[in-house]
């Protein structure tokens, strides 16, 4: 008879106009890695958050079994207290606080006379880090270690509470492939011990690679739950169930048409770390992109790609930038963003909550935003203009809302990539930088962002997109360049490149 | 589709959207009628009605340059009032002692204000020095140089005309005499005659491109609720010596900055840099410039009132304007600008300064000390910002 650690009964959630859980079902067996898989808005968080407590009892039906008994908890400590750990997307570790004082926030080491005890908090706090391998002092600040480190210490706290049960939202999101199959491998180094882990994750082939079953939810609603080794567990198969019909291409065709004439050069581009200015970010970068062509940029984390896409674009980052600028062959000097918008350069930003769109105003207000001066006449805005423009995007970009005046925090984050791409395409760009277009929104709104990418080149423009899913630069782009702490590793033609070509071109470099 | 129209063409009358919506001005109504019964009757008195928009007409005023600041990211400046005293002094001295030329010293004052201004958005803008400490230095500089000028004394003007220019009552031939005075109704019935008209072309406009309507209801009921509030105003200034020049300034400020923060793309920057500074700089969009303008801008308003405190009190003190800003301030997050920025609008924060106005105005004609005012404001203020944030809780903002 199989142990069963948790299940979840016929769980229905509504908020204010929409069913976001209808009669969901989910069984956890003891030391498994159950991965949740869903597009966008499936209602894998909201699951989880009626699983931790976060959303008390009495705001949904259905019932929780943990451990045979049920359970009806009021508040995250409750579950947390039953073993129940939850890791969300966003870290919610403080920067400026160390690792051990991030690890008991909340749950501080005191003393018989009330006050923290910082030797022994630093102890404890070694000691889980050892647990998740963590070789740094527990006195470091969360700042200065890197996003990988940070979701370790997450991790550790975790462990620090007695987990039983660990729940991992997204957690190898803002990963590079390095760092997030570490992450994996500690996991299912972990269930060999006998921790319990439910993943939610976009990343199909960690869920290959780790999990033990796979529960798939759509519109609320469990589909079904797919075991390794019984049944087809392929990413095609994972497909299927989550857009309910199969995929049979992830990326839509395009005919390969790349014009002769150069759309952007760049040559012995070197910038420099805003604040250590000695740190060189970029070391003489040279690559350029034709018309009509799409090119990607691959890389680990912190491998310079965003800086040298953002100190391209205007000098939005770094210091003492040199190194030359040609846009359709002519040699150009752009001081400001405001003067790469003009010169028909877009940079579609990394993280699109906090640089990209402001999510306390409508689609309208954004959508317009990088050239209001298209929907203005001396200054002042034509508001008729304004929306029709707004609505035209919100069309052609295939972004779901009801209206154009809707809240671009309330969107999905798939719809607000949509939105965001309607914005810079409202700028009409000749060079397109995306900047990790598809980080985080599901197979269908990928798909949605692909084909906009293929009509943009269609039309005879430039793409530059830097990602950190191989596979989409490999089914995307014409030529791949490769690029390894501030340097340019290699080029590759995107015909005869693989993971492995890539990987070797990354890993060459560091020895 | 004219069914269709009548299903979607027309927003259905929400009670609690309104209620939400328009909580302010609600609560404008419910102050104004409780202070009328506490005050037997006195608050609606012509004169009091008059003197409360030239009372705080300086207030008003300020909050315009003031919600700019807090749209940039919910920073203030603590400096107007020191600016107040600083230029106010200037002008007294000038035209008192010096016998300059009025014009000039007005130019002189307004220049002095932006410059003022200019210094503080230098360091904020692109030196990136908090607001707070910029300003709170400013503060004791300028209120150091304005006792300075005024040498610790107190300096009063005289000058007729200097007086005239800020605070002298309209008089139209023709229209008014001395026994009646008939402008303000005047003015008042060209002005709703506006707001019907603005009103209907609106929703023809709206109509015509098959835009979402609000109801007619609501649309026309604002319009003839504000009508009728502006009317009731006028018939009370024909009662008391008619429309003050102060007024005239007060709601031309009040206009230009409404139109400027709701029509043009510059006013729309200020919302942007409030709503998420890093993509509005990758939007194109100069930030440091943004800042820079909302507090030099604020030293041009905060000179301008400097004058009209001078002209509608008579005579600057090194005290003159002592925490002038904290009712500017107080205005804008009564009137619902929000304190992390990107939120706020010109209606908005009049009403919160015309709340204000009214408690200040009810609590002096009962003869409740200033230590009580000093509370209920305090009161007032907490209360409205709490009801705020509660309410977009629920809501899901």
């Amino acid at each position: 008879m199989a142990d069963i650690i948790l299940e979840m009964k016929s769980i229905t959630k509504e908020f204010p106009g929409v069913k976001a859980l209808d009669n969901v079902n989910l069984v956890v067996e003891r030391g498994e890695i159950h991965a949740l898989i869903g597009e966008n808005g499936a209602g894998k968080s909201t699951l989880m958050n009626v699983l931790s407590g976060t959303y008390p009892f009495g705001t949904y039906t259905g019932d929780i079994y943990y451990n045979g008994e049920i359970c009806q908890f009021k508040t995250l400590k409750d579950s947390e207290e039953k073993g129940i750990v939850i890791i969300h997307q966003e870290l919610a570790l403080i920067p400026l606080l160390t690792i051990g004082e991030n690890m008991f926030l909340g749950n501080e080491k005191k003393n018989k006379f009330g006050y923290i005890d910082w030797d022994l908090t630093n102890n404890e706090a070694e000691k889980h880090m050892k647990q998740v391998g963590l070789n740094e002092s527990a006195q470091t600040l969360i700042k200065d270690i890197g996003t990988g480190k940070q979701q370790l210490v997450e991790i550790a706290k975790a462990f620090s509470k007695n987990v039983k049960l660990l729940i991992l939202d997204e957690p190898t999101s803002s990963l590079n492939d390095e760092d997030a199959k570490m992450l994996l491998d500690l996991l299912m180094e972990f269930k060999k011990n006998g921790l319990t882990s439910i993943i939610i994750t976009h990343k199909l082939n960690e869920i290959i690679y780790c999990a033990d079953k796979a529960t798939i939810i759509r519109d609320g609603s469990t589909i079904e739950t797919l075991v390794k080794g019984v049944d087809d567990f392929s990413e095609d198969r994972i497909i299927k169930g989550m857009v309910g019909r199969p995929m049979d291409d992830r990326f839509p065709a395009r005919e390969h048409r790349v014009l002769p004439e150069v759309g952007l050069e760049v040559k012995n581009w070197t910038v420099y770390h805003p604040l250590y200015h000695e740190k060189i970010v970029d070391n003489d970068v040279s690559f350029h992109v034709n018309k009509g062509e799409v090119i990607g940029f691959s890389g680990l984390q912190g491998a310079g790609r965003t800086e040298l896409a953002m100190s391209i674009f205007g000098k939005s980052y770094g210091t003492n930038i040199s190194g030359e600028l040609y846009l359709n062959g002519e040699k150009v000097d752009l001081k400001n963003p405001e003067q790469a918008i003009a010169h028909g350069l877009a940079y579609v930003t990394e993280d699109r909550k906090t640089n990209g769109l402001i999510l306390g105003e409508s689609i309208r207000f954004n959508t317009t935003l990088a050239r209001l001066d298209k929907v203005c006449s001396r200054g002042v805005i034509d508001t008729t203009a304004e929306k029709n423009v707004a609505e035209e995007m919100t069309e052609a970009m295939g972004t779901k809302t009801p209206s154009v005046e809707q809240r671009i925090g309330n969107l999905s984050g798939g719809n607000q990539q949509k939105a965001l791409l309607g914005k810079w395409m409202f700028t009409e760009p000749d060079v397109l930088i995306l900047d990790e277009p598809t980080r985080g929104i599901d197979v269908g709104a990928k798909y949605d962002i692909y084909c906009l990418i293929n009509k943009m080149v269609g039309d005879g423009k430039s793409v530059i997109m830097i990602s950190s899913e191989m596979p989409e630069l490999i089914g995307m782009c014409d030529r791949i360049y490769v690029m390894n702490e501030g340097v340019l590793r290699g080029e590759l033609d995107a015909k005869e490149a693989t993971q492995e070509k890539i990987m070797s071109y990354i890993i060459s470099a560091e020895n | 589709m004219s069914k269709q129209k009548g299903k979607q063409g027309e927003a259905q009358f929400n009670l609690g959207a309104f209620l939400t919506k328009y909580s302010m001005v609600i609560a404008l109504v419910a102050v104004f009628i409780l202070f009328y019964f506490l005050t037997g009757g006195r608050l609606l008195y012509a004169q009091n009605m008059s003197n409360l928009l030239l009372q705080n007409g300086y207030v008003l005023v300020m909050a315009c340059g003031m919600l700019l600041c807090i749209l940039t990211g919910g920073n203030i400046d603590l400096s107007v009032g020191s600016v107040i005293c600083m230029v106010g002094g200037v002008a007294a001295v000038l035209i008192t002692n010096k016998g300059c030329n009025i014009y000039l010293a007005i130019v002189i004052c307004l220049a002095l204000g932006i410059a003022a201004g200019i210094w503080q958005g230098f360091w904020i803008g692109y030196m990136r020095i908090p607001p707070f400490i910029t300003t709170l230095g400013g503060m004791f500089i300028f209120r150091g140089i304005g006792r300075l000028v005024l040498n610790s004394k107190t300096v009063s003007v005289q000058d007729a005309s200097f007086l005239n220019i800020f605070t002298a009552y309209i008089k139209i031939p023709g229209l008014d005499t001395d026994t009646r005075i008939l402008s303000p109704f005047v003015v008042g019935i060209l002005a709703v005659a506006f707001i019907l008209y603005s009103t209907v072309s609106t929703r023809a406009n709206k109509a015509k491109k098959g835009y979402r309507q609000n109801s007619a209801v609501a649309d026309f009921g604002r319009a003839a609720l504000i009508s009728a509030a502006l009317l009731a105003y006028c018939y009370l200034l024909c009662q008391y010596k008619g429309i003050s020049v102060m007024l005239v300034w007060v709601v031309v400020i009040c206009l230009i900055y409404h139109f400027i923060t709701s029509k043009t793309a510059f006013g729309r920057y200020f919302y942007a840099v409030g709503g998420n500074e890093k993509a509005t700089q990758l939007s194109g969009i100069n930030t440091n410039k943004v800042y820079f303008i909302a507090y030099a801008n604020m030293g041009f308003l905060a000179g301008l009132c400097g004058l009209l405190c001078l002209a509608r009190i008579g005579s600057v003190n090194g005290a003159t304007g002592t925490s002038f800003e904290m009712d500017a301030i107080g205005s804008c997050f009564i009137g619902g600008a929000s304190a992390y920025g990107g939120v706020g609008t010109v209606p908005g924060v009049i009403i919160g300064a015309l709340l204000l106005g009214v408690i200040n105005m009810g609590m002096s004609i009962m003869g409740i000390g200033d230590s009580w005012q000093y509370v209920v404001k305090g009161g007032v203020l907490l209360v409205a910002v709490i009801f705020d944030v509660v309410s977009n809780r629920k809501s899901g903002k």
